[in-house]
């Protein structure tokens, strides 16, 4: 049932296509052991339901982001596929509400989300599950805090209490950076949240750069110029996503903009060698909000057995096991019932009062993050907005010359995307 | 064993009696369109068709793959990356990441084929000369063009990266450390000098086969009129060697122009966009970019097998010429 990461993305990439009838194909990448936790209930389901049959083949996130539209434009690709990028396959989604038994449940549970795999605010269709809520945040190296003597900042305080915070930290133990973020626009969204950005005119259309986005690219600017910021993972690569955890896991950052999907690596990958908590998003004018986000299963049309797919993912959907899914993979829960409650997560006690950190977090996200996420242009807008940052910091452009940039970009995607 | 040897001439006997048939049938001229007609078919599939469909996409917009969902926008494509009002400044361009692209490329190609022209050059006459251990130092030239763009670029960035190699010997040595792919002249000139040493050994080998096709008499006369190395080297190796330079001049400006797979690996493009190079663009534009423009990307694809064409025509002249 469990394939390899590197032959299932030769299977992507050579052509794997839905399964016939009865069967189902699953495209799933992991940040964790999601496509494991997956497997595990996928073999329960199978038990329960004989005539079913479950394949999940495992691979990287980019091949599914780079290969799956283009498959599926060609009558290709899997019956459901994980993934973060709802934008690109919107059109070859398959709508379950006909084949769900009780799709009140599914709002009731999931509605937050669900909105974010939908076209617009006409679109009512539900086309997947979000297998967990990621939020982002501080993740913090106390040992270092406390080797410097500086106390973490605590709710409330403000991006720019929380730069000079750890900019003594670095002073003091020598480490070469105070902050280090992912090169993400998604993780940049956040501080511009929390610094006012609307990213949307009054009319609903994207306006990305304001008053509230300026003030956290500058200081963004100022934090890297001066050694505060990471600068390195940002301006290193041309374009797209680069991963601040190794940065962070070896010590050379104070603290680590990233979110609650870390959770198993911080566990496995640090453990106890050194202690990391996660602190309170920090604020701005616009609040302290941090981005929401995850990946979701999502059904897809091409599917010959679409009955059978709405099944799998209702089974999946269910309370309990969906419960017994974000245990295993020791992730937030999009299931609003469940963010509610206490999960038995195995986690070490490190990790248990770091899930406890994201989940109140997750109270602090401001509805406009919820609307960015969900936002068809969102993708677009958060890649222009690393690129065009980056290219700044490296010295291509002028902040004033990125902020053109950006619109042009965002607008160029909106003409494109309605051609 | 006269069992084996029947069955082979009866194989080779088979095609005998349609070669006949269509020699009758078909006259002279005919014929050779028999066979290489097979040899068309493939070129017509997988090199023609994809060229038109190149063109398909280069006229058409939106995001949508299949071609028949796709709106003819005419030249928008051609004129939206041609667009600048300054074409030495791509950030006044309106695809400013095209036109990084076009001269990071330039400036590539300049360096790049320049310098491994050199040092090609160079090597070969080394290697050509009577030197101890000439078989060892060929394979040890010659090694790096066996092993796959991707290792070269990532045994090169296990050297060049923050806490690799080179500057953990750097600091042993209590000198000061540098970012080598974060600070953009670095980046630029170690994608060059990587690209250089891993494909340096093939052109080298083809200047040698050069060198020693150069009859020994000539030398030998040489030598007798007691002629200057450089005087020799000017007035009868080099005249002699041109056509071997023009063909790694050829080979090298193309491979040069279409460089990616070795410098993508390397250094992602960056820092910033100083070292993403146009097939980079291309790539991104179509395939990797969160909203992708196909019709924008075949038309930088089609810009891109322009230059290379007038290239090569021009180089072929020279051929001819020379």
């Amino acid at each position: 049932m469990f394939r390899v990461p590197a032959l299932a993305a030769v299977l992507l990439a050579a052509g794997l296509t839905a399964a016939h009838a009865g069967d189902i194909r699953i495209a799933c990448y992991s940040d964790g052991n999601e496509c494991e936790a997956t497997a595990t209930l996928a073999a329960r389901f199978m038990k329960e339901n004989p005539a079913i049959k479950v394949t999940i083949d495992q691979m990287s996130f980019k091949a599914i982001q780079e290969s799956l539209p283009v498959q599926l434009a060609a009558g290709q690709g899997p019956d459901i596929v994980r993934t973060t990028d709802f934008g690109p396959i919107a059109r070859y989604m398959l709508d379950l509400t006909p084949y769900l038994k009780d799709a009140k449940y599914w709002e009731d549970s999931y509605g937050s989300t669900l909105d974010w795999m939908r076209t617009g605010p006409k679109d009512h269709g539900i086309y997947g599950l979000m297998t967990q809520l990621t939020i982002s945040a501080p993740i913090v190296n106390k040992t270092l805090f406390d080797q410097a003597g500086v106390a973490i900042p605590k709710k409330g305080a403000t991006w720019d209490e929380w730069a000079a915070a750890v900019k003594k930290v670095q002073v003091a133990t020598k480490i070469p950076f105070g902050m280090v973020w992912d090169r993400s626009g998604a993780r940049f969204a956040g501080p511009a949240l929390s610094m006012g950005a609307k990213f949307f005119a009054p009319d609903g259309s994207p306006a990305v750069v304001d008053d509230g986005f300026k003030a956290i690219s500058s200081r963004m600017m100022t934090w890297s110029k001066d050694g505060t910021f990471d600068r390195d993972l940002w301006v290193a690569a041309g374009g797209g996503y680069r991963d601040g955890f190794p940065d962070f896991q070896n010590g050379k950052a104070a603290m680590y903009l990233s979110g609650s999907w870390q959770l198993t690596r911080l566990e496995k990958q640090i453990g106890d060698g050194f202690e990391w908590v996660v602190g309170s998003a920090p604020c701005g004018p616009g609040g302290c909000t941090g981005m929401p986000g995850g990946a979701g299963f999502v059904a897809l049309k091409n599917s010959k057995s679409p009955a059978d797919v709405a099944k799998f993912l209702d089974f999946l959907a269910q309370k309990p096991v969906y419960a017994e899914m974000s245990v295993m993979t020791s992730n937030v829960p999009a299931n609003e019932q469940l963010q509610k409650e206490d999960l038995p997560y195995k986690l070490s006690p490190a990790g248990t009062a770091a899930m406890k950190g994201f989940v109140a977090n997750a109270a602090l996200l401001s509805p406009l993050s919820y609307k960015l996420q969900g936002a068809p242009l969102s993708r677009p807008i958060f890649g222009a907005m690393a690129d065009r940052i980056s290219q700044a910091m490296s010295g291509q452009m002028t902040l004033d010359e990125a902020y053109a940039r950006i619109t042009s970009d965002v607008a160029d995607a909106a003409k494109a995307v309605k051609k | 064993m006269n069992l084996l040897a029947a069955l082979f001439a009866a194989v080779m006997d088979l095609p005998e009696r349609p070669m006949r048939w269509a020699q009758r049938r078909l006259s002279g001229g005919r014929l050779g369109w028999l066979f290489v007609g097979p040899n068309l078919a493939i070129f017509a599939v997988f090199t023609f068709l994809p060229i038109a469909i190149d063109f398909h996409y280069a006229v058409t917009g939106g995001t949508q793959l299949l071609p028949r969902d796709r709106p003819y926008v005419g030249g928008d494509n051609f004129a939206s990356l041609l667009t600048c009002t300054d074409y030495l400044d791509p950030n006044s361009c309106t695809r400013d990441l095209f036109w990084h692209g076009i001269w990071n490329t330039a400036r590539f190609v300049l360096f790049q084929v320049g310098l491994m022209l050199v040092f090609s050059l160079l090597t070969a006459i080394v290697l050509n000369g009577r030197i101890i251990g000439r078989g060892f130092f060929r394979a040890v030239f010659f090694y790096p063009v066996l092993l796959s763009p991707v290792v070269v670029a990532v045994l090169w960035k296990w050297i060049l990266q923050r806490e690799g190699i080179l500057n953990a010997w750097l600091m042993a040595a209590g000198q000061p450390t540098t970012n080598w792919l974060l600070e953009s002249n670095w980046a630029f000139f170690w994608s060059v000098f990587v690209s250089i040493w891993a494909h340096m050994g093939f052109y080298t080998l083809i200047l040698l086969a050069g060198l020693q096709a150069i009859p020994a008499e000539i030398n030998e006369a040489s030598a007798m009129d007691a002629t200057p190395p450089w005087r020799h080297f000017r007035r009868i190796t080099l005249p002699l060697l041109m056509p071997s330079v023009l063909v790694v001049l050829v080979l090298g400006l193309i491979r040069a122009v279409q460089m990616f797979d070795e410098v993508y690996v390397l250094t992602g493009g960056g820092p910033g966009t100083a070292t993403t190079f146009i097939v980079q663009y291309i790539y991104k534009t179509g395939f990797a970019d969160q909203v992708r423009q196909y019709g924008l990307a075949a038309a930088a694809s089609l810009l891109l097998a322009s230059v290379l064409l007038v290239l090569t025509l021009v180089q072929l002249k020279g051929m001819k010429r020379g």
